[in-house]
């Protein structure tokens, strides 16, 4: 099939298995969020594909070609790290313009790439800087556009954002969305922060302990977790089982289920809500007021209300259950 | 700085302002004051022999020694010998350096303890060892070798391609792997790869170790003079030769002189280039990875070193084992004899195990004096500086303890013995003068083995324990002593090893009825009979196992500063 392939791939150190029978697709022009807490074996996977760590079991295929015995530089794959790893004894002209002078592309045409890639990163005129006197923000795009000079088959993406601060982690990932959008890459990116992968991607696989323990398009996973810690992992706030699990489902007018993810907004005061109880604490934020309600037989659970909604800690109020901020989950909580 | 000058400041505040440059002040006076007694007044009385005479200054005759053709050939075999023993130990050093600290090797702990060793062996011992493999009796005779400026070549290769190693490969062993992995994943191949990002990344390392491995090699004494024999001299065995056989002392001086000069050039270039590891990245060395085909070069680069540094000790020691037509020890029994000439003449005043003892002594007394000086001098120059002043003059203190490094050991020696000659430094005759001698060879060592520990604490770590209520005695104690104490305790095996091994400055003070082992070495090594060679053989063969096992102990402390630069 076109684009990446990974077919049951294993990667082993030593004694720990920290890539376990991982099977994966990624169709050309699209991108692949893998998401996971650190130390789950996302970023050896990101390397095992850029040929940096070699697969104990299974294969990893482009186009259907095995890429088992190609070494790192023959891949055709850019790798764009966490901290953007430029080289400090380079110009930012001279980082990006990199990989083309290994291609013994000439000056002029090499300058003109630089700058068109400048521009697209939106950096224009930072050709002649170092590294080292740009911000974090900055050095991010500079390594973003010296992965994209090599018109890679594939761009893997380590933790891109991370780095950065909430502001700017926000924006740079629009930018990224577009720049992949626009420039047509194939990208496997890698990250911890749901919201990363949920600005960037296309697609998502979540991966636990080694293994991927869900995958496909962001709606889906996002719509069905797997199962419970996969809905916290996803950014839902709680995961309520059993007859409460029952007693929201119930109230969202869907079927009933082990167990359902909430999300803090999940509830809503609506004088008709099916749900009573009594705001125990509240809390303003730009956009809305945060509530911790008392709900009878069911205990404490967030909800929102809007900026002018008259409450006040004490007030009894009633709830209704907004259905595209609940998730039923099918499995139990699992043990580990 | 604005107290100083600020009118109205009262008495307590103008004294803060003061304390830290007092401070530092009285901290480097000690050291300053040894180096001053005990370096620059033996160096310039030294000099000043060549420059004056009959009291009045006469430059024109010492530059007139620079126009002999003797002192031509000595500087451009001084050069081009030290370029190509730079050249070969760089090209021995760099692929052993990324073989033993890049890859995953099996017992490549032991094989970066071994190939440190022959930097901290007695230049003598080596110069034997290699006389033994490249004679015409000897194995390698065939190649023509011994006495040739190949073999010269060779003994400076020997010892430098340790330095480089060492202070390449911690470099590269806590090089960050990831600008690699990331120029690899923009399609560079592991050659371009090792052009356009390791190396660069290398440069202070490589820059420092080329510089210290030239003047190691350009300084050389031992090696030359053993090896050399009459046909080839270098500055500093011509300084010696020139002294000690010819006493001209104008053309000694001249060429010490223009020594210091160079010497001081390079100590300025490496002090500006050495590597500086940014102490607030706290990084963890990436894991050595297995051997590929591509790093075959690399693995044969290494076992050629491996050959170079094991053949001349393996032909030492089968030599110094060897009776007539069979083996024995008879060699190693005839050490607690002063040996003996043709004529029934004893060749040494004292047996070569009193010898040994005397080293052992000496060696006790340097190693305290060095660490003494050194730990003060380590502490005065990484201390956190304010201001720009402050910090030059640190800087400036630095370079200045580095100095015994690169000037001449023999022209330290010879000034010794001139200047400390009357009162109230009437020292010619003291047991300490030899150990003082060798504290100062051995002193930018331990310097360069402890600072880079000290700088690496983080001055907030003071501040912390001192708001916790900490005295400044208090606070070192907490903070910099757990982590001082290896690298002292390291330092204190170096500087043990360097004085063990010590033979420039100590050939010319030791007293006769108590020479250390390397000058017994080279005393048996000046007279005929086949029991003064296989005496010389097996005091060489101790020598250089007591050195061995003092530097792995050192090596098993693992402080990654020792016996870099």
């Amino acid at each position: 099939m076109a684009g990446l392939s990974l077919d049951h791939v294993s990667v082993r150190y030593d004694d720990l298995l920290a890539v376990d029978d991982v099977s994966l697709d990624l169709a050309p022009g699209r991108v692949l969020a893998v998401l996971g807490p650190s130390g789950c074996g996302k970023s050896t996977l990101l390397r095992a594909v850029a040929g940096l760590e070699p697969v104990s079991r299974g294969t990893i295929a482009w186009d259907g070609r095995d890429l088992g015995g190609v070494p790192t530089h023959k891949r055709g794959f850019a790798l764009m790290f966490q901290d953007g790893q430029l080289f400090a004894h380079l110009t930012v002209g001279g980082n990006i313009g990199y990989s083309l002078r290994l291609r013994r592309v000439g000056a002029i045409e090499r300058r003109r790439r630089v700058d068109e890639l400048l521009e697209l990163v939106g950096l224009t005129g930072y050709a002649d800087r170092l590294p080292a006197t740009l911000s974090g923000g900055e050095r991010q795009r500079v390594a973003l556009a010296r992965a994209l000079a090599v018109q890679p088959r594939l761009l893997l993406l380590d933790e891109p954002l991370s780095a950065l601060d909430a502001t700017l982690r926000t924006r740079l990932a629009l930018d990224l969305r577009q720049i992949l959008n626009v420039s047509g890459t194939t990208a496997l990116l890698v990250t911890h922060d749901h919201e990363e992968a949920f600005a960037v991607a296309d697609e998502m696989a979540v991966m636990r302990a080694g293994r991927v323990v869900q995958s496909g398009d962001l709606s889906t996973v996002w719509r069905a977790p797997a199962d419970a810690e996969t809905a916290l992992f996803l950014g839902y706030a709680r995961v309520l089982t059993g007859d409460d699990a029952a007693r929201i489902l119930v109230a969202a007018g869907l079927e009933v289920s082990p167990a359902v993810a909430v999300r803090r907004s999940a509830l809503v005061p609506d004088p008709h809500g099916a749900l009573a109880g009594r705001v125990r604490s509240l809390r303003t934020t730009p956009d809305q007021l945060r509530l911790e309600v008392d709900v009878d037989d069911l205990g404490l659970l967030d909800a929102v209300a809007p900026l002018d909604s008259h409450l006040a800690v004490g007030d009894g109020v009633r709830l209704r259950v907004d259905v595209s901020r609940v998730a039923a989950v099918p499995r139990q909580v699992s043990s580990s | 700085m604005r107290d100083m000058v600020s009118t109205s400041s009262t008495s307590g505040r103008r004294w803060s302002s003061l304390s830290r440059p007092l401070t530092l002040v009285g901290l480097a006076l000690g050291p300053l004051a040894v180096l001053g007694v005990f370096f620059v007044l033996p160096v310039s009385a030294m000099l000043a022999r060549g420059f004056v005479v009959d009291g009045s200054l006469d430059v024109g005759g010492v530059l007139d020694v620079l126009a002999r053709p003797r002192v031509h050939r000595v500087l451009w075999f001084t050069l081009w010998s030290a370029a190509a023993g730079t050249v070969m130990s760089l090209a021995l050093g760099l692929p052993a350096a990324y073989a033993l600290y890049r890859l995953d090797l099996p017992l490549r702990r032991p094989l970066r303890a071994l190939l440190l060793v022959p930097f901290a062996l007695p230049t003598v011992v080596v110069g034997v060892a290699f006389r033994r493999l490249l004679a015409d009796s000897g194995p390698l005779g065939f190649l023509g070798l011994d006495g040739s400026a190949i073999a010269i070549v060779l003994g400076l290769t020997f010892f430098n391609a340790a330095v480089v190693i060492r202070a390449v490969g911690t470099a590269w062993e806590g090089l960050d792997p990831r600008p690699a992995e990331a120029a690899a994943a923009l399609g560079a191949s592991p050659w371009q790869v090792l052009r356009t990002v390791t190396l660069p990344a290398l440069k202070p390392a490589l820059v420092s170790a080329t510089s210290v491995v030239f003047l190691f090699c350009a300084t050389s004494f031992g090696v030359v003079l053993t090896l050399g024999g009459l046909r080839y001299s270098s500055v500093e065995t011509e300084i010696y030769l020139l002294t000690n056989n010819l006493l001209d002392l104008r053309a000694a001086a001249a060429l010490s002189v223009l020594q210091i000069l160079v010497v001081v050039v390079l100590l300025v270039v490496a002090q500006r280039l050495r590597a500086t590891p940014d102490p607030t990245q706290e990084r963890t060395p990436p894991r050595p990875r297995r051997a590929r085909r591509g790093d075959v070069a690399a693995l044969v680069a290494t076992g050629l070193l491996l050959v170079l540094v094991l053949a001349p000790m393996t032909s030492l020691l089968l030599g110094s084992l060897r009776v007539g037509d069979g083996w024995g020890l008879a060699a190693y029994r005839a050490l607690a004899t002063t040996g003996a000439s043709p004529g029934g003449a004893e060749v040494l005043a004292v047996p070569v195990t009193d010898a040994l003892l005397t080293s052992l002594r000496t060696a006790v007394d340097a190693t305290w004096m060095s660490l003494l000086v050194g730990l003060l001098v380590a502490v005065v120059v990484t201390r956190h500086s304010r201001g720009r002043v402050e910090r030059r003059v640190r800087s400036g203190l630095d370079a200045v303890f580095m100095l015994p490094l690169g000037v001449s050991a023999v022209t330290v020696g010879f000034g010794f013995l001139i200047a400390l000659d009357e009162p109230p430094l009437a020292l010619r005759d003291s047991p300490l003068l030899v150990p003082i001698a060798q504290a100062l060879v051995a002193l930018p060592l331990v310097v360069r083995t402890i600072a880079p520990v000290l700088g690496g604490v983080d001055d907030r770590q003071r501040q912390a324990a001192a708001s916790l209520g900490a005295s400044p005695l208090r606070a070192v104690l907490t903070v910099d002593l757990p982590v001082v104490w290896k690298p002292l305790l390291a330092a204190a095996g170096f500087a043990f090893a360097v004085s063990l091994g010590e033979f420039g400055a100590t050939s010319f003070l030791a007293r006769d009825d108590h020479p250390t082992l390397p000058v017994v070495i080279y005393r048996l090594l000046g007279h005929p009979g086949e029991l003064n060679y296989a005496m010389a053989l097996a005091a060489s063969v101790v020598l250089a196992a007591t050195t061995a096992v003092v530097v792995l102990a050192v090596e098993r402390l693992r402080v990654p500063s020792a016996g870099a630069f």
